[in-house]
């Protein structure tokens, strides 16, 4: 191979991301290097098993993700702001939504949520750690090799160009050559074992390290949301692995499940793709419904309204959500049987979706509204949302949906889930638990600016979408006729309105680091639950004394008690994990394998494989059992923190 | 987390990690069936799709396939007694019934290659026809979770030996005994839904 069909040539953008790629880069060596801060790099972040430490580099990579993905976004909006513009070709183009697709739903809408489910569960639970810390390292470094893997395809390679759902047989070998689309499913597939670990990680976590006297249905919702996720991705990823894995025997090895030779089914592809998307999809709003309803709870100054029901429609949004797949593709031919069936399954999901948002606005019905920026987004998410549903359900109809069906309506449709229902729950859930992740507060006034920038650039940007859409505007053309030319530039310029209020929001953090006040209690927002009963900062051990509970709203009935997590006469000696090079040494390895079935370089495949056998050997021969935190130590760790 | 140790029970669940690592591992097991399910599914979709390979009832001989689930069978029922003997707190007999195991699982793997390369000396290989690369795929994952088995219970007998039976050490043989027993459980699907039925399709 020669060195210009390894990098991607001939792109003026593409010279300029590889420029940038190297200036970063350059620039963070030399600044950790200048401040002596190597050592310190690895003792405190890339060993670590902290959780709180491990959802904050989940957070970060997936706000880089999001500016990876947004640029992709803006590009293709002004590509598609004129007829006949000549900023992307076809071929940049279809890469770039390409990428675009996955990228925020795989890089960062389902890290971002398992990021701050990692900070928060286990104190809302008033655990020490998760239930596996070595394992939570090695989910977060398998995501982001993964990312990486998948990200260094634009300059090395070539991007994949078949879609995030890369239909076959458009995504195999035949049609797509060459390196590009095997990145998409190597990436998918590295992450996926994270993802996977975490899954189960969250079970065992939730099921056995409650603090005492915690029922199930005394758990903050959002832990409860989180368990239900976990479920889902148990039993949802491993159909991705299996999916990915046969289009890459069949890409690399030359078998034949999807392809139109040696008698193999591309429409088999279709449904192993959806049967794990469409689990996929709640995958990553659950965990934003469970952010909505502690932040409603909260700034409503109430209990949630309807708890019980708010549980068991999730639990029954995650069954249902494994039946409908074929939604995806009525139109390819299933029949009339089979598309009603999924029809009438799909519109089932409305339901208790629906109840769901009755017991929002109960919860703020008759209250005193606190308008901070968290609850904004979790006020504009609700109307959102509901044409988001609303229109979910139009294309749930079988019949309908021979219209509907791969035309803008359908982008329009489910960017109104996906951004009003996750991106603005991992916004909120990111501003309300800011204070106990790094001991200040955001600043209201610019999280306010950027907030409605965001919001109604989002509007702006997608409401003409639904239009345009039923006006015979296809999805994934990458040039309009003049008759749409309208609503296109006014959807261009509201995703420019969504990308200046994510900078003012990346702007707010460091202001707010600059300036904000220092929290002085862990209690932010006079909170409910656990979690706002540690002190700010969080020591490494969460809880000095871990309190026993007896409701629900765990943290108010501690208020009222008078009760804290610092109970200086029941302190013990706390067992906690060691830090550990092992995860992330691992899954380097597993980034050089992963590299090396990219480009078909087999000897490199297999010299990683082995690599990673012998860290899983390692692993194994290893009997570090962690470290006692002595007594002396909590109480002087605690009283700094308290203030005492 | 707390180190305290339980005084009763068995083994493997006296510290609270055991308990967690053998929850774990169950629903890791149900991840495994997931996995194994959609490999199923799609053997069943492409059942037939042989294009111009030899039918599988063409290539299928109850011998050695039988040799093979006997071979399997047995070693999960030695592996169950390895774990008896472990609950006795027997060393010497975890470790002598642990390596039959291991040597059944051996004998398993070494009639499986030879069938496959019978197989694609008769020309059915991977890439012949849709209906073998699901065969191979599916057969093979399971073969290779076999070999991956052997691996890592051979890591454990020495884990073992230097360090004598301990909860950390029995309850990660305990969990290596529930991967067996789930790989016998799954052969007996592939048994019949590939080699029973394939006979006689
Ligand atoms: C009431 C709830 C919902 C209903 C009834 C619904 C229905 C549908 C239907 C029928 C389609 C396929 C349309 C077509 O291809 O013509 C679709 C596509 C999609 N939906 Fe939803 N949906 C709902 C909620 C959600 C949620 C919560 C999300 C994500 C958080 C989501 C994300 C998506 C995505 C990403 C697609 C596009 C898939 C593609 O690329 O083809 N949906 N939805
Ligand atoms: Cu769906």
């Amino acid at each position: 191979m020669q060195l210009d069909e390894f990098f991607v040539t001939g792109e003026p953008l593409i010279y300029a991301g590889m420029v940038s790629i190297v200036l970063v880069t350059a620039a963070i060596i030399f600044v950790l290097t200048y401040f002596k801060r190597w050592g310190w790099l690895w003792r405190e972040w890339l060993t670590t098993v902290d959780h709180k430490k491990i959802g904050i580099m989940y957070i970060l990579s997936a706000l880089a993700m999001l500016f990876r993905g947004g640029m992709d976004a803006l590009m293709m909006r002004v590509q598609l702001a004129f007829p006949g513009m000549d900023f992307l070709g076809s071929q940049h183009y279809n890469e770039i939504f390409t990428t675009h697709g996955t990228v925020m739903i795989i890089f960062m809408a389902m890290p971002f949520l398992i990021g701050l489910m990692n900070v928060i569960v286990p104190l809302q639970i008033g655990a020490r750690d998760v239930a596996f810390p070595a394992l939570n390292a090695l989910s977060f470094w398998s995501f982001l090799f993964g990312a990486m893997l998948f990200n260094i395809s634009f300059v090395i390679g070539g991007s994949p160009d078949a879609g995030w759902t890369s239909y076959t047989p458009l995504a195999g070998a035949a049609m797509s050559p060459g390196p590009g689309q095997n990145f998409y499913l190597m990436g998918l597939q590295l992450s996926g074992i994270g993802t996977l670990a975490t899954g189960i990680n969250f079970m065992v976590t939730i099921i056995k390290m409650r603090a005492p006297g915690m029922k199930m249905f005394q758990m903050p919702i959002f832990t409860w949301s989180t368990l239900v996720t976990a479920f889902i991705i148990v039993f949802a990823f491993p159909i991705l692995t299996v999916a990915l894995a046969l289009m890459t025997i069949d890409r690399v090895f030359g078998s034949q499940f999807f392809t139109l030779t040696g008698e193999g089914l591309p429409m088999m592809w279709a449904n192993l793709f959806w049967m794990w998307g469409h689990p996929e999809v709640y995958i990553v709003i659950l965990p934003a419904f469970g952010i909505f309803s502690e932040v409603i709870a909260t700034f409503a100054r109430k209990q949630l309204f309807g708890y019980k029901a708010m549980v068991w429609s999730m639990i029954l949004i995650a069954g249902l959500s494994f039946l409908v797949w074929v939604h995806h593709f009525f139109t390819m031919g299933a029949g009339a049987f089979v598309n009603s069936v999924f029809s009438v399954s799909t519109m089932l999901i409305a339901v208790p979706t629906g109840v769901k948002i009755f017991n929002w606005l109960a919860t703020l019905y008759k209250s005193k509204i606190q308008f901070t920026v968290a609850n904004l987004w979790a006020l504009a998410f609700i109307p959102s949302f509901v044409i988001g549903g609303v229109t979910g359900v139009m294309l749930g109809m079988a019949a309908a949906d021979y219209q509907f069906h791969n035309s803008y309506f359908l982008v329009a449709h489910f960017h109104y889930v996906l951004i009003a229902g996750t991106v603005f729950a991992c916004f909120a859930g990111l501003v309300y638990w800011y204070p106990k992740m790094f001991g200040h507060k955001l600043n209201e006034k610019l999280g306010k600016i950027s907030f409605w920038f965001f919001l109604i650039g989002f509007h702006v940007c997608f409401f003409p979408q639904y239009f345009v859409g039923l006006d015979g505007m296809p999805r994934r053309v990458f040039t309009i006729i003049p008759e749409w030319m309208p609503l296109n530039v006014i959807s261009t310029v509201g995703a420019f309105g969504m990308g200046l209020g994510f900078a003012i929001f990346v702007y707010n953090i460091y202001y707010s680091y600059r300036y904000s006040e220092r929290e002085k209690s862990g209690d932010s927002w006079d909170g409910r639950t656990l979690e706002w009963a540690t002190p700010t900062p969080v020591p490494f051990y969460n809880f000095a004394t871990v309190p026993h509970v007896n409701s629900h709203d765990a943290f108010i009935e501690m208020k009222e008690t008078g009760e804290t997590t610092f109970d200086e006469e029941k302190v013990e000696p706390i067992h906690m994990p060691s830090n550990t090079g092992q995860p992330i040494i691992m899954m380097g390895i597993a980034f050089i394998a992963s590299f090396g079935i990219v480009f078909e370089w087999m000897w490199m495949a297999i010299a990683g494989l082995i690599g990673v056998i012998v860290m899983m050997g390692v692993r194994s021969f290893d009997y570090d059992d962690g470290f006692h935190v002595e007594v002396d130590e909590i109480k002087r760790t605690e009283r700094k923190a308290r203030r005492l | 987390m707390s180190s305290h140790e339980l005084k009763s029970g068995p083994l493997e669940y006296r510290i609270q990690q055991g308990q967690m690592n053998i929850l774990g591992f169950w629903i890791f097991l149900g991840a495994e069936i997931v996995l194994f399910s959609t490999l199923f599914a799609t053997y069943a979709v492409l059942f037939g799709r042989t294009d111009e390979a030899p039918l599988p009832s063409e290539l299928f001989e109850p011998g050695s396939v039988l040799i093979m689930t006997f071979l399997l069978l047995t070693s999960s029922f030695t592996c169950g007694i390895a774990i008896h003997e472990m609950r006795r707190g027997s060393k010497k007999g975890l470790i002598t019934w642990m390596i039959v195991t291991l040597a059944l699982g051996l004998g398993f793997i070494g009639l499986e290659i030879e069938e496959f390369i019978h197989y694609a000396h008769e020309g059915a290989t991977l890439q012949s026809s849709a209906y073998w690369s699901s065969f191979f795929v599916l057969a093979g994952t399971h073969g290779l979770h076999v070999t991956l088995g052997i691996g890592w219970a051979i890591l454990l007998l020495i884990q073992i030996a230097k360090r004598g039976l301990t909860p950390v050490t029995s309850r990660k043989f305990f969990i290596i005994s529930l991967y067996w027993h789930f790989l016998d459980v799954v052969w007996i699907f592939l048994f019949t839904s590939i080699y029973l039925i394939g006979m006689v399709v």
